[in-house]
């Protein structure tokens, strides 16, 4: 490196000053084209071949993407997607508003308490997993169904029948998800001008007209912001149904993933796989690209 | 950084208000004295200090006691739905030396690695980029930056089989890394986030500073080195701590990167133990205990970077 005098770093120098950015930008660059765009663009054309080990691949056109879609194992996934990624999206935003408004506050039994209720955001998913497995102990013994016990509501085996297995695989999902929108929420109830609360009490509004109009406006802007990432990660949900049911039983909890690991590496598929995942990736840039429009315009009224 | 989240502007006002009674048809609050809570929860014992009293035990309940239940199973005598409690009955080692002969401190050891190299990589390559970004101008910038974005936007999930295919048979240098710690290290490398959160701190520093030091002479690796890295503690404190959380969660890439089992990190070997017919719950348990040691630690040591950035990173959207 030889020291460069007097020239400061926001002109555009002669060539060799103009490389000195690339070069750093260079490690992240190279893993992000090998490690990240190379799989994409991979995957996508897979996704036109029949994909065949020593005999060369096939051109087969839209053949596989027909034939996933047309699968009504992953119609059915695309149900599960949806009605998973809505619910712990919606779910999680709810619970998290709650316990933002309950454990507001600076007394330090409160930060405790928030420390406490953060932990399930910081465990791995795969440890949730094992965590709620247990807790769903199908018998009239397991955690969570001696706390129904107390409420006189028999043993339910959440994970073992597939009317509730799906239901069970969103609870886990809002419980991990719900002190991260918790944490974000607080943020934006601590913004709140204080005065405001104090004038609502001098004009005596109630409680609900408080929260309405004073401290939901101030939360707007980070609600959007927790709605959009859910929603995009809802879509590729993978990890959580996984570990915890495994898309089982009888295909109950499968979503749109879980379908296209199974096919791709259980059975070899290689390239109707990846045409699943492709319809994913598109589905997720177009949610993108529309919520980001929509947020500019927001921003312009 | 805004300031911390768990830390609001704290505005003392203890004069009582006047309370006239509501026009929701809801109750109006009675004892308005303090305004710094959304709730307007007072501090003086009374019936609605109860209830908080009641719901926080409820909120502690199904957030945080499952994790008590845990570690009492693991260190219980044969531990089923049944026997959980807070308190393990019959304490015993014997399940964390049965995990311990399944192997799981050599998944731990996988994952201890894999985490430590990863979020080194991580943090170097997105320091690098981010200088790169924040306090040069080039042509291709925006270019740039949004490749770094779209990073984000292909997590392993979807990308999974073709990078499989791609970690057996590495383009051009036709390694193969399946197998090997750098299958899950090299594409943890390039993470968009942690180069957004430290380009948009970088951009704050003063160009003064910088200008100081270039008229000393000062070369472009050691300006790095010496005047803007120690004014990013703070970010790379979040960067860190994030990184750490991402990568200890990493399931599905560590499955693919892995020849066989004994490749597995300790998240991933937990569905090894659940599956071995001779073990039982409490060697599961025993498991998931180790897996979820890292993350506490880092988790109470780094606690105020965490909620600063995730505070941070909503705010910024």
């Amino acid at each position: 490196m030889t020291a460069t005098v007097t020239a400061p770093a926001r002109r555009r120098g002669p060539s060799k000053k103009a490389a000195l950015p690339w070069l750093f930008l260079a490690p992240g660059l190279l893993l992000a084209l090998v490690f990240k765009f190379l799989p994409m663009g991979k995957g996508i054309w897979l996704s036109f071949f029949k994909v065949r080990p020593f005999l060369g691949d096939k051109w087969v056109g839209l053949d596989n993407y027909t034939r996933v879609l047309s699968d009504h194992r992953f119609q059915d996934a695309i149900g599960h997607t949806l009605v998973l990624g809505v619910g712990i999206s919606l779910g999680a935003i709810l619970v998290g508003f709650l316990l933002a408004l309950l454990l507001e506050g600076q007394a330090r039994s409160l930060k405790i308490m928030r420390t406490a209720v953060f932990l399930p955001v910081v465990t791995a998913t795969a440890v949730v997993g094992e965590l709620w497995r247990l807790m769903y102990y199908p018998t009239s013994d397991g955690l969570v169904n001696s706390a129904l016990g107390f409420l006189g509501i028999g043993p339910v085996p959440f994970l073992d029948n597939p009317d509730t297995a799906l239901w069970a695989t969103m609870a886990m999902g809002i419980w991990m998800a719900a002190p991260y929108n918790m944490v974000i929420i607080l943020a934006g109830l601590a913004g709140v001008d204080r005065s405001l609360y104090e004038a609502a009490a001098m004009d005596g509004v109630s409680l609900w007209q408080r929260l309405r109009y004073i401290t939901l406006p101030a939360i707007r802007p980070a609600l959007g912001v927790v709605l959009t990432l859910a929603a995009i990660r809802g879509l590729r949900v993978f990890t959580e149904v996984y570990v915890l049911t495994g898309g089982g039983p009888a295909g109950s909890t499968d979503v749109w993933m879980t379908r296209a690991y199974t096919l791709g590496f259980s059975r070899n598929d290689l390239g109707g796989a990846s045409a699943a995942s492709v319809v994913l990736l598109c589905v997720t840039l177009l949610l993108t690209v529309t919520v980001n429009y929509f947020r500019k315009r927001g921003d312009v009224r | 950084m805004s300031a911390p989240a768990l830390d609001p502007v704290r505005t003392p006002s203890d004069e009582v208000a006047v309370s006239p009674a509501g026009r929701g048809g809801k109750q109006a609050r009675t004892t308005p004295a303090r305004f710094d809570t959304a709730l307007g929860w007072s501090d003086r014992p009374s019936l609605g200090m109860a209830l908080r009293v009641l719901l926080c035990v409820v909120a502690l309940a199904i957030f945080a006691a499952p994790f008590l239940t845990i570690i009492a199973g693991a260190f219980s005598t044969n531990p089923s739905g049944s026997s959980l409690s807070f308190l393990p009955h019959h304490p015993t080692l014997l399940n964390m030396r049965v995990a311990g002969e399944r192997g799981i401190w050599d998944y731990f050891t996988n994952s201890l690695v894999i985490a430590g190299g990863g979020l080194l990589l991580q943090l170097a390559v997105s320091v690098l980029a981010a200088y790169a970004l924040a306090r040069h101008r080039f042509r291709g910038q925006a270019l740039v930056l949004t490749l770094f974005m779209l990073t984000m936007m292909l997590p392993e999930e979807v990308i999974a089989i073709p990078l499989s295919l791609v970690l057996g048979h590495v383009p051009v240098v036709g390694l193969d890394l399946k197998g090997t710690v750098w299958a899950v290290i090299l594409p943890l490398g390039a993470w968009g986030f942690s180069v957004m959160l430290l380009t948009e701190f970088m951009k704050d520093i003063p160009t003064e500073i910088e200008e100081a030091a270039r008229i000393d002479g000062v070369g472009e690796l050691r300006m790095l080195w010496q005047v803007v890295l120690p004014l990013c503690k703070p970010a790379l404190g979040v960067a860190g701590v994030l990184g750490f959380i991402m990568i200890w969660d990493q399931y599905l890439l560590p499955l693919i990167a892995a020849k066989d089992p004994t490749d597995y990190t300790v998240t991933v070997a937990l569905s090894v133990l659940r599956t071995d017919p001779e073990v039982g719950s409490g060697v599961v348990l025993a498991g998931a205990v180790i897996a979820l040691v890292p993350s506490l630690v880092v988790y109470l040591l780094l606690q105020r970077s965490l909620v600063t950035g995730i505070a941070a990173g909503a705010t910024k959207g």
